[in-house]
């Protein structure tokens, strides 16, 4: 049989896992509506109140171990849970009709909860309709408990399996049996839902936003799932097994990898030390980073803190993110980049229309200028975490001195309030800016005259200066990395840095692709912050090489006249020098 | 037994949602008195998030909160001053 699908989704934890497909169906309850005698009523109220004192137990319960495994954060949602479980109205109107309809409860109830997601479901607030599954949850969870069935849960998963559902909610994850889970996927969610997270924090693959998963998918198909390319492979055909069998065997040796280059540091065989950070966006991700041997966070990205919730984060939960990464990492740096909003990334709370903010529009520290008390508040908060380790902050899309002048203002005016509330903070703090547009990386000379770093944030740069929009498939093939306009501005970024001091670093993609580490060693890169999974490899590299073998070969890249002349000779080069593969 | 009604213009930044809804509820039903929430011909019951959810009060809607029973003047006072809090 070669009748296999392909499924394209949202990477949203890296990694290759082949086994079974298990389909977390949340079934269909069939509810009869079968009629009682009068007398029975009583009967039926004191089942109802029964049932909705085992939810109650069940939801505390479940609160009490998301909040062991993920912080009060995750289990604040079981709140509203627990909100709607003892809802008068609903209780109420449940009993009414109960005397009134004389039909069994289990039906009265399913169907008063169905009006309500009815009018829910019409609501005009993205916030407001997401809670039909808050209702549907606790819902489902009554009717469970008055027929006296238990619950389809993942705590029963008794071999490995790929967990396909149309959607995982905490509750599900947190009694799922996650010895037998070697992949999620997942029909909507994005790469910051729940699912994503959890993937990242287990360190199994995820693919989530599959649209179709659990239409296309049955029970005991045969899956590839491929976490960093977004994809699922369907009943594959031998050829794609033995190929993801061997990209498998490719992760086990980094496995074995990471083991090996975990303590060493990554210097170069004559003594150039390089500093290798990994990029994160959540506080969860710390302790995977620092088991791959990462010295620091290059890239602390904060959009995440403003997504799926409807009101701003405080300045005390940001600071607390800020805090309890900087001490786990400490004492390495950890630089935090200021709210990094539009291009491909949108928060509902913000009220920002997607035509206002696309990449050439009113986005990241455009938009933070614009609204300076908003800014403070994550200023303020950085600030204040500084003082709890070794602390830096970036600031995004900068493409002219004057952004930069205007943002160290308000961060100084934040100083001098922390100072007048007797509030500590680290006065020395260092202060980057992301270049990622042509225009910051051409003024560099200029610019870091009001920096302590710069960091090159590749994947808009390149698009930039290409003038490629990497989402259009038509002309994503002219997005090269290697293209010696994109080579030279680095080179300029990073000599106009080290000219006036300053340490340059990058935290794009580019920088965790094999085949351009040597090249950007040998540009005069200080520091390259990659993605975890990387870390190992690009360690493994930087101690293969000697500085002067770098830069001799960054000078022949230079030299060459297109994108695929310098990805060969790179590969070729990283290929004599550590065989890696 | 007293009904007390006020009409009140929403302040909360995020209107009667989520937290500021949970923290209407929890606070409702501390008194013995019924709440009724009422927003043009919408009335809920104001110890149901479900009902205070449904009303989907955004921020500057006006609404009218009924208080019927012996702490009405009570429970109106701290309801009104929860929803004009503008934060």
């Amino acid at each position: 049989m070669s009748n296999y699908i392909e499924l394209k989704g949202i990477p949203a934890a890296p990694g290759v896992a082949i086994g079974r497909a298990y389909i977390f169906g949340k079934q269909e309850l069939r509810v009869l509506k079968k009629p009682i005698e009068a007398p029975e009523v009583p009967l039926e109220i004191a089942r109802f109140e029964e049932a909705l004192i085992k939810t109650r137990k069940e939801i505390i319960d479940i609160q009490k171990r998301i909040s062991k495994d993920m912080g009060a954060e995750g289990s604040e949602i079981f709140d509203a849970h627990l909100l709607v479980l003892e809802d008068r109205m609903l209780i109420d109107e449940v009993i009414t009709r109960l005397k009134k309809e004389k039909v069994c409860i289990e039906y009265i109830f399913s169907q008063a909860l169905k009006k309500y997601m009815d009018v829910f479901s019409k609501i005009e607030d993205e916030y407001l309709r997401e809670r039909i599954s808050d209702i549907n949850d606790v819902g489902r969870r009554v009717i469970h408990n008055l027929m006296g069935k238990k619950q389809k849960s993942l705590t029963d998963l008794e071999e490995p399996v790929v967990v396909v559902a149309h959607e995982l909610s905490p509750s599900d994850t947190a009694t799922m049996n996650k010895k037998h889970v070697i992949a999620l996927i997942t029909d909507i969610g994005g790469r910051t839902s729940h699912t994503a997270i959890l993937a990242k924090s287990l360190e199994i693959p995820a693919v989530v936003g599959l649209e179709q998963a659990t239409l296309a998918i049955r029970g005991d198909d045969r899956l590839i799932v491929d976490g960093r390319q977004g994809v699922v492979i369907v009943n594959p055909t031998q050829e794609h097994i033995s190929k993801y069998a061997k990209v498998k065997e490719d992760n086990l040796s980094r496995v074995a990898t990471v083991q090996e280059f975990k303590d060493l540091s990554p210097v170069t065989l004559d003594g150039r030390k390089i500093i290798l950070a990994a990029n994160i966006e959540l506080p969860e991700e710390v302790d995977s980073v620092l088991a791959h041997g990462a010295e620091g966070i290059g890239l602390y990205r904060t959009e995440f803190f403003y997504m799926n919730r409807r009101d701003l984060p405080s300045e005390e939960e940001h600071y607390n993110r800020y805090k309890v990464v900087a001490e786990k990492v400490a004492p390495n740096a950890v630089i935090v980049r200021t709210l990094d909003l539009g291009g491909d990334k949108f928060i509902s709370t913000l009220k920002v229309p997607h035509d206002m903010a696309p990449f050439l529009g009113w986005r990241a520290i455009r938009f933070c200028l614009a609204k300076p008390e908003f800014f403070k508040v994550q200023l303020r908060a950085v600030l204040r975490a500084s003082s709890h380790g070794n602390l830096k902050l970036m600031y995004p899309m900068i493409s002219g001195v004057e952004e930069l002048k205007q943002a160290n203002e308000l961060l100084e005016e934040c100083k001098q309030e922390l100072r007048k509330e007797e509030v500590s903070f680290d006065e020395d703090i260092e202060v980057g800016a992301m270049i990622e547009v042509p225009s910051a990386a051409l003024t560099c000379d200029i610019l870091a005259k009001e920096v302590d770093f710069f960091s090159i944030g590749t994947n808009d740069l390149i698009q930039y200066s290409l003038a490629v929009d990497r989402s259009n498939e038509k002309v994503a093939y002219l997005y090269e990395p290697a293209h010696p306009a994109v080579l030279r501005l680095i080179k300029s970024i990073i000599d106009a840095g080290h000219k006036e001091n300053i340490w340059v670093g990058m935290c794009g993609e580019m920088a965790g692709e094999p085949a351009f580490v040597i090249l950007l060693l040998g540009l005069g890169l200080d520091e390259f912050s990659v993605s975890t999974v990387a870390i190992p490899e690009i360690k493994r590299i930087i101690r293969a090489v000697s500085y002067n073998q770098a830069k001799e070969i960054a000078d022949k890249a230079l030299t060459l006249s297109d994108s695929k002349a310098v990805e060969e000779f790179t590969s070729r080069k990283l290929n004599e020098i550590v065989k890696l593969y | 037994m007293h009904i007390i009604e006020k009409e009140v213009v929403i302040q909360n930044k995020q209107g009667l949602h989520a937290r500021p809804a949970a923290l209407f509820v929890q606070l409702a039903n501390k008194f013995d008195s019924n709440i009724t929430i009422k927003k043009g011909a919408q009335e809920v019951n104001g110890k149901s998030i479900m009902g205070i959810l449904m009303l989907a009060a955004e921020k500057g809607s006006r609404v009218a909160i009924v208080a019927e029973g012996d702490d009405a003047a009570e429970a109106i006072e701290q309801l009104i001053a929860l929803v004009s809090k503008d934060e």
